[in-house]
């Protein structure tokens, strides 16, 4: 293990190995992956700004989401969303954005948050289509990885004396206090269970509400996508968990900055997580 | 400079290179010649796992009364241009007759009149459009099999391409919409020239007075308006090339997905 060079004022520390070659490599692909399948999605959904439940779209039932333009009172153009027949005005977000060039977009999502940003249907099929391909296949080696090196069972699954502290965890959180010293080189349980409710839930069930829009795949076996409530219902889950996805996301970047950026960071990217051996915990970081 | 100021160095670059390709460089990558090719390499592997994991019969949903949409939408053209269509139209398409021919030993003109006498098959599906909506109607027609049995398909034959009378863009040299669908979607139960929708006659809105019902694909290989059909070995030079008029607008021919 090697040692880092340490100044005089810092705590002593040292580098550990803390995230194996194949998990960092698998780390980054999904990432990338991930943001693409997002941003393209986003702008698939942008062909047809409604989401419904059952099987079909023409059902006599209104839209549960719609995002749209429509006239305002003086005749101007405002951006609409609509969630459960409430509207709410989204001008300059949802339903009417400007395109880089200062170009009015009646589009849903705004061309900053879409691949590409220009709109072409086709185009963000062949990007969102080509990502899937490589989340997937990057999701199964990860899993047969992760079974095999005993990753799942050595870093992911909680034990129980972990489970029954979980209050303790929950606080900390709160607090935005991280563990520090020995107990930094393990996650948290909190954090195992983010982790494996990403891999083992919201993922799987985000790939087969996808496979379920496919006509082809429906045919598989025919009436299997009832399970999900119907395709249009599959398309509705497919939304959501993709922004529940965007969530974890957002939560997942806030506590990799609150808990050592850089560190972090490093040690996603070398592998090596720097872990001080004179404090306890570190609630300034 | 630090080993460890270095090491943030590399680190900013690459978060921000990382930013930076993922934000902007993916529109200029769609712009290169090279890259949108290699994102259409998909449509091989989806295809192939497909195939691999279906049946080359394996049957889309099929639906009961309960579940017909209200009304069904119609996309795309709901009323071709062209004298000789409103003409047809006019005459509720008396004199129509379905030429099928290319690559067949018995090339026929099948009236309207002939196809409805034909053995029909009728069936409630749900049909989805690429840009994500879905509508279940009730289709009544021929199966296309019945019909290719009459011509006799030859051996190279490998596709089956469906000339159509609406007229896309309208400019002055019109470009008419077409599809094609490979032997097997053509040779499938569900595939059916369809006349009927929700036991009245098609409507001109959804394709008076045939369209084709490929029920395990999105909605634009479903051609609308069909006047002639053609068996070919390759669709290389038919329009843009690419089998369809969305293909050659730049969506991928296989629709399963």
């Amino acid at each position: 293990m090697a040692a880092a060079s340490i100044t005089a004022s810092a705590p002593p520390s040292y580098l550990y190995y803390r995230h194996t070659l194949p998990v960092r490599v698998m780390h980054w692909t999904n990432f990338i992956a991930l943001t693409i399948l997002f941003m393209s999605g986003l702008h698939i959904f942008n062909a047809h700004a409604a989401l419904y439940w059952g099987d079909s779209s023409y059902s006599g039932r209104p839209p549960l989401l719609e995002i749209t333009t429509r006239e305002g009172a003086n005749g101007e153009s405002i951006g609409v969303t609509r969630v459960f027949g409430r509207e709410f005005v989204t001008t300059g977000l949802l339903g009417l954005s400007k395109y880089p060039n200062g170009e009015p977009n009646q589009h849903a999502f705004p061309a900053w948050a879409t691949i590409p940003g220009g709109y072409s249907l086709s185009l963000a099929r062949d990007w969102h289509f080509f990502f899937a391909w490589i989340f997937v296949l990057n999701g199964v080696a990860y899993v047969l990885y992760s079974l095999f090196s005993r990753h799942l069972a050595r870093d992911l699954a909680p034990t129980g004396s972990e489970l029954r502290n979980i209050g303790a965890s929950i606080v900390d959180h709160v607090k935005l206090k991280h563990p520090s010293g020995e107990e930094a080189k393990r996650y948290n349980v909190l954090q195992k269970l983010a982790y494996l409710s990403v891999i083992f839930v919201l993922l799987p069930l985000v790939i087969l509400a996808g496979w379920a829009m496919s006509p082809w795949l429906n045919s598989i076996i025919p009436g299997w996508v009832d399970l999900l409530g119907g395709r249009q219902s599959a398309r509705t889950i497919h939304f959501i968990v993709a922004w529940l996805l965007f969530l974890f996301l957002a939560v997942h970047v806030f506590e990799v900055i609150i808990s050592g950026f850089w560190n972090h960071i490093r040690s996603m990217i070398t592998g090596r997580y720097k872990i001080k051996t004179g404090a306890r915990h570190d609630a300034s970081r | 400079m630090t080993p460890r100021d270095k090491s943030r160095r590399r680190l900013l670059l690459g978060a921000g290179g990382l930013g930076a390709m993922l934000m902007t460089g993916c529109d200029r990558l769609s712009s290169t010649e090279w890259f949108p090719k290699v994102l259409r390499s998909s449509e091989v592997l989806s295809r192939g796992a497909h195939q691999l994991f279906s049946s080359r019969s394996s049957m889309a949903q099929e639906f009961t009364e309960a579940d017909l949409s209200p009304t069904f939408r119609s996309n795309g053209t709901s009323m071709p241009e062209g004298e000789a269509y409103q003409a047809l139209a006019k005459n509720g398409f008396a004199d129509w007759q379905l030429e099928v021919g290319g690559l067949v030993e018995k090339p026929v003109k099948i009236s309207l009149t002939e196809l409805r006498a034909m053995p029909r098959r009728t069936q409630i599906t749900r049909h989805d459009c690429v840009e994500g909506w879905s509508a279940i109607g009730k289709w009544t027609g021929v199966p296309l099999s019945s019909v290719l049995a009459m011509v006799q398909p030859r051996a190279r034959a490998r596709y089956v391409v469906f000339h159509c009378a609406d007229a896309m863009g309208g400019s002055l040299t019109p470009e008419y919409y077409y599809e094609s669908i490979d032997m097997d979607d053509a040779m499938h139960p569900q595939t059916i020239l369809a006349y009927g929708l929700n036991d009245k006659d098609l409507p001109i809105a959804n394709g008076a007075p045939v369209r084709l019902r490929v029920e395990r694909q999105l909605g634009y290989k479903h051609a609308k308006y069909v006047m002639r059909i053609e068996l070919v070995e390759s669709f290389a030079n038919i329009a843009g090339g690419r089998g369809g008029y969305w293909e050659d607008n730049g969506y991928q021919w296989y629709a399963g997905i």
